[in-house]
């Protein structure tokens, strides 16, 4: 594809962007904002890769999932304002699951240790971890809210701060790893998954792209338990000090 | 008369967000008796009682209990040593039993069926609530469970927040009764927080009279019939009822 051909997407920019004016909806100034970014952020990853993949050097490679990990950690702690450490937790979560997935795709010989399928996939990794961390500590931070009476309960009851915070933990966790199984529950049927659409465009076999795809969803859903389990477990003990007082809340 | 302190307070102080919730409070809560706490919203009332229980800190002085300083004690074993009733009389959802059976399931213990009847006949509760949903119980029905559930931990000390404030009076009289009774049976030190003068004059052997975190009078019940401080006539003629 070239740029001038490329270039006539930009229909799909102005057909929202026309809407947005016409209907009084005030997005056209985030509507250039995303497009800009998106353009500039692709081409510059773009160039990047290119120049990681001619290398095929492992300090590269290191150094982009380092990158992938220290984005995804900023952009999620936002979610945990308020909470002791939460910068460190996220971080220790997201490089927890790269560690995991990589480390059986790798050392069973799954996939090559090339920075074709590495980065690729640490990108689908440590990013979708980083939504699940999102949606984890906004759905814990709800339910902490929704029910301080019986958290309180527990506690004047004699419980522990586990215990006081266990059903709460419990539901956030299912919670954020139910999206991840019902995606995959209809995939295939409702939409072709972004990577084996692209494969496909790029003109590789559908049933190699199928493949993959299906080691993708596999890792996705021990990366969507992975980031929730370790996250909850890292962040519960932090809302209460050594007298099971409570001590910080999830902030908005 | 041998009066022996349940709690002790010395220099009490509690500060959130840089406001005063109780200043310089000194006392004793003595073993066997009731205590009323009276006073104005805001008073700091229920703050003293989550800290007697643990569930808060003091910024600064200290509390003992039986004599001994509150953060000696074990958390989870000061908390069902002083238990605590909270206003909102909050209820799991799930049945009579396991919200009665809560303070057991929590040390991994089993609550058995008659146990649980007896605690519920303790409260004036009918053994035939026992497997109905709790959430569906009265506003009475759901203090006296939440009083029994308290009960299950045998405190030395129990805590009671305002625990009448949304009965009717019959339900009112039957609490009272059931508060008389186990302090009288039991030997249970109560504090009773209430802003029901009448209740507090028939009740108490002790009453302290809180105002803006700081305490005004204390003493037995003759403190409610009048006062030279200024801030405890205004409450009482404003509160009384």
């Amino acid at each position: 594809m070239t740029y001038g051909t490329l270039s006539l997407t930009l229909i799909f920019i102005f057909i929202p962007f026309v809407l947005s004016k016409s209907l009084k909806l005030g997005l056209e100034k985030d509507i250039t904002i995303a497009t800009i970014r998106s353009v500039v952020q692709l081409l510059a990853i773009g160039y990047v890769l290119h120049f990681i993949f001619e290398t095929d050097s492992f300090v590269y490679i290191l150094l982009m999932v380092l990158f992938m990990i220290i984005v995804a950690t900023l952009n999620a702690r936002k979610k945990g304002i308020g909470i002791p450490g939460i910068t460190v937790k996220i971080a220790v979560t997201l490089i927890t699951v790269e560690l995991v997935t990589q480390g059986v795709l790798l050392g069973l010989g799954i996939i090559p240790a090339t920075a074709q399928y590495i980065i690729p996939i640490s990108g689908m990794m440590i990013g979708n971890a980083m939504v699940l961390s999102v949606l984890f500590l906004n759905r814990f931070r709800a339910e902490l809210e929704a029910n301080e009476n019986e958290t309180e309960l527990i506690l004047s009851l004699g419980g522990t701060p586990k215990q006081a915070v266990h059903r709460h933990l419990m539901s956030a966790i299912k919670a954020s790893m139910i999206p991840t199984i019902e995606s995959q529950k209809t995939i295939g049927l409702v939409q072709l998954p972004g990577m084996m659409s692209g494969q496909i465009i790029g003109g590789a076999d559908p049933i190699q792209a199928v493949q993959f795809q299906i080691l993708i969803i596999f890792a996705l859903l021990t990366c969507a338990t992975l980031a929730s389990v370790i996250l909850g477990f890292l962040v519960y003990p932090t809302l209460f000090n050594e007298r099971m007082q409570r001590i910080a809340v999830l902030r908005k | 008369m041998n009066l022996e302190p349940a709690i002790e307070l010395r220099d009490l102080c509690f500060t959130a967000k840089e406001r005063r919730i109780l200043h310089n409070l000194n006392g004793i809560f003595y073993k066997g008796k009731i205590t009323t706490l009276v006073g104005p919203s805001g008073a700091g009332k229920t703050t003293l009682l989550k800290m007697c229980n643990g569930l808060l800190a003091p910024t600064s002085g200290d509390i003992f209990i039986g004599n001994q300083p509150i953060q000696e004690y074990e958390p989870t074993t000061l908390r069902r040593k002083v238990g605590i009733a909270l206003q909102s009389a909050p209820i799991l959802r799930s049945s009579v039993y396991e919200n009665l059976a809560l303070p057991r399931t929590l040390q991994g213990e089993h609550l058995t069926e008659e146990e649980a009847v007896s605690a519920l006949e303790n409260v004036q509760l009918d053994a035939s609530f026992l497997h109905r949903e709790a959430t569906e119980l009265s506003g009475g029905q759901k203090q006296r469970l939440s009083i029994a559930r308290t009960l299950i931990n045998k405190s030395d000390i129990l805590l009671l927040d305002e625990i009448t404030s949304a009965l009717d009076p019959t339900s009112v009289k039957e609490i009272e009764e059931l508060i008389l009774k186990i302090n009288r049976k039991y030997g249970v030190t109560i504090i009773w927080i209430t802003h029901n003068l009448r209740q507090a004059r028939i009740l108490s052997d002790f009453t302290w009279i809180l105002h803006s975190g700081e305490l005004l009078a204390s003493g037995d019940v003759s403190i409610l019939e009048g006062s030279d401080i200024p801030a405890v006539q205004q409450f009482l003629n404003g509160g009384a009822r």
